[in-house]
């Protein structure tokens, strides 16, 4: 009896042992990983930020001083015009910068109706991305996709028409495939991306 | 016993292999002598500097990065100052991870390779001239004007470059539509701003004959000081000793005052001469040879360059002259008349050079050197070829120079259009004037035999887009 209770109580120990290591691994040689910050969290904050000055520079900067004010305009050819950047070249130039000094992340500002027809999806999920955050309202889309043999976790974000100076040069654009668009629409979406291997 | 013979053959290669290896690898590092090293003939861009190796090849191990960070180092502001319409930025990003698999556009290296003569095209291009359809298939179906069009026929004149396309973005060609040939005003830029500024830098009282400092050893004869008392240095203020003495030495008199001295003053412009052809084996960061253990490598810079090295065809008599500041500029007789296109059909004599002065340019430059026209609305070869470039500080303030990199704007030719030809010519007259190799060699006497499409299509493209949009139908 107390054989057994012994042989018990080993292999117990033993087994508790076993599913004790990968904890006490995570613990103490991967305290970094087991801190680590899920990936969708990361995009969630990065696309925060993104968002952020995104609004506000169309809003506080080129409505204000276009669209109100009348003092300067917003154009795509800002250096020959003496004009202001449009906010989506602003949100492009920050993502070639971020791209100069880093491979941990990409974004970039993409949509189903792109005035410049470069900004158009390419890849599989970023044609299912934008279509699903154009379709429903607040909800971000993620996914992972893997292009150049590379494994990417993908988070698409709704891009929406935040100032009257959004729907008045889309809709007025000669190139722009779409002129319906409304205040608060969705127009595009911004994709970020996050390599996973 | 003696030594075995296979031993002995050994013991002969290693003390022959050995040093060898050594002396080679010693160059390879610390320079000398290194044509033996070259695996083929540079292009033309670099073929002056083609002994500096560690000027492209920074690192013994390095690899496409190394190299392209090379190319970066010099090329990288004239990239970021064009707008470079396919920034190494565009193909890091994961979405284009299928294009870059087909053409790793990442890399300079990509499209230009060294040393590959064979595959050697315009601009130092090492790909096919249809590398654009890697990419772009689908512009047939977006630009109906463009249906039928050659893969080949993409970077031809007046179209689309691959880095630079400041002159023929679709909003600019429609915007200079319908220019007339002639402008009607013809004068090149900043010209009253550099007079400004000329006038600016002269001080109350010139210096004279008698007001000379150079020690009695070195005073010069009296041609030289007259020369020197009619330049623009002495109505600067600018004595013998600004340029013969230095600051690290100011009691040692520098006969023969070099680049060094030049940049003191003329930062800018000594900068872009070291940018171009004419100064680039100048540059302070090549080095011939580095200093190399146990003396036995002194450090030193690359000669200047001669036009018997050029590869353009160059006067006979000229071919020993070396290429520094006073090349163009004599010594003590700063004359720009003569620095603006004299000097340059003293070493030059391709047909471009001397049809120049059987030009419709070069009557314009006339009248004006002799006071006839105004300034300004001559044309030499530096107007073209060393146009005014302005540069404005963070603070907004306006300065200007003329910059001294005769290759700033030459290839791809519609480079000019912005900075040279807008000044006094329409858009369509300037661009099928550039795009007409003959009429070039002829330096623009006549009118240009091509005829460049691209603005009636940008303008047939707008009147489509507004019809459409007047019509209510998608675009």
């Amino acid at each position: 009896m107390s054989s057994n209770v012994i042989k018990l109580g080993t292999a117990a120990l033993l087994l508790g042992t076993l599913a004790a290591i990968p904890v006490a691994r995570a613990q103490w040689f991967g305290g970094k990983d087991a801190k680590a910050v899920p990936v969708q969290d990361v995009t969630d904050m990065l696309h925060a930020v993104m968002a952020a000055d995104r609004a506000v520079y169309t809003q506080r900067v080129v409505n204000r001083l276009q669209n109100e004010e009348k003092v300067i305009t917003a154009d795509e050819h800002f250096g020959d015009k003496k004009a202001l950047p449009l906010p989506a070249q602003m949100f492009r130039f920050g993502a070639e910068k971020v791209a100069e000094s880093t491979t941990k992340f990409s974004y970039s500002l993409l949509s189903l109706w792109p005035v410049n027809r470069q900004n158009a999806p390419r890849t599989a999920m970023e044609k299912e991305g934008l279509k699903f955050v154009a379709e429903n309202s607040g909800k971000n889309f993620y996914g992972e996709e893997t292009l150049g043999g590379k494994k990417y976790f993908t988070a698409v974000y709704a891009d929406v028409a935040v100032s009257p100076a959004c729907v008045s040069c889309h809709n007025g654009h000669p190139d722009s495939p779409r002129t319906d668009f409304k205040l608060k629409d969705v127009m595009g979406g911004v994709v970020i991306r996050v390599p996973t291997n | 016993m003696g030594i075995p013979r296979t031993l002995m053959l050994w013991l002969l290669w290693i003390a022959l292999t050995v040093p060898i290896g050594l002396v080679v690898l010693a160059v390879v590092v610390y320079g000398g002598n290194r044509s033996f090293l070259l695996i083929g003939k540079t292009t033309s861009g670099h073929h002056q500097i083609e002994l500096a190796c560690d000027a492209c090849h920074t690192s013994l191990f390095g690899g496409r990065e190394v190299l392209h960070d090379a190319c970066v180092n010099c090329h990288g502001a004239e990239l970021r100052a064009a707008n470079d319409t396919h920034p190494k930025s565009k193909f890091t990003d994961p979405r284009n991870a299928d294009r870059v698999a087909i053409l790793d556009a990442r890399n300079c290296v990509t499209c230009h390779q060294e040393h590959r003569p064979r595959i050697t095209r315009a601009m130092g291009v090492t790909l096919p001239d249809d590398l654009c359809f890697n990419c772009h298939q689908e512009i047939a179906s977006e630009r109906p004007s463009h249906r039928g069009l050659a893969f080949t026929s993409c970077a031809s004149a007046g179209c689309h470059n691959f880095h630079d396309n400041r002159a023929l973005y679709e909003d600019f060609l429609n915007k200079h539509a319908g220019q007339p040939a002639q402008l009607e005003s013809q004068r090149v830029a900043l010209a009253d701003f550099l007079k400004s500024r000329d006038n600016a830098i002269r001080v109350a009282r010139p210096l004279g004959p008698a007001d000379a400092d150079a020690p009695a050893a070195h005073a010069g004869d009296a041609a030289i000081l007259a020369d020197w008392a009619a330049d623009a240095h002495a109505g600067a203020g600018i004595n013998c000793t600004g340029c013969h003495t230095g600051k690290a030495e100011p009691e040692r008199w520098i006969a023969v005052p070099g680049i060094a001295s030049c940049r003191n003053c003329h930062a800018n412009e000594v900068r872009t001469f070291t940018e171009g052809k004419h100064g680039m084996r100048l540059r302070e960061d090549l080095m011939a040879t580095r200093e190399g253990p146990f003396g036995l490598f002194t450090a030193s810079t690359l000669a200047q360059m001669t036009p018997a090295e050029a590869r353009l065809p160059m006067k006979r008599d000229a071919a020993h002259n070396s290429l520094g500041c006073g090349s163009c500029h004599s010594a003590h007789r700063y004359d720009t008349t003569f620095a603006r296109a004299e000097a340059c059909a003293g070493c030059h004599d391709d047909p471009h050079t001397k049809a120049y002065f059987a030009s419709p340019h070069y009557t314009l430059f006339k009248r004006e050197a002799a006071g006839l026209a105004p300034r300004g609305t001559g044309v030499s070869c530096a107007t073209c070829h060393m146009p005014a470039t302005e540069v404005r500080a963070s603070d907004g303030s306006r300065s200007a120079y003329a910059t001294h990199n005769q290759n700033d704007n030459l290839r791809p030719n519609e480079k000019m259009v912005r900075s040279v030809c807008a000044n006094c010519h329409g858009l369509q007259f300037a661009l099928d004037a550039l795009a007409d190799p003959k009429l070039i060699a002829d330096n623009f006497k006549g009118l240009s035999s091509v005829h460049v499409e691209s603005i009636e299509w940008a303008q047939r493209r707008l009147r489509e887009r507004s019809n459409r949009r007047a019509q209510g139908a998608p675009q």
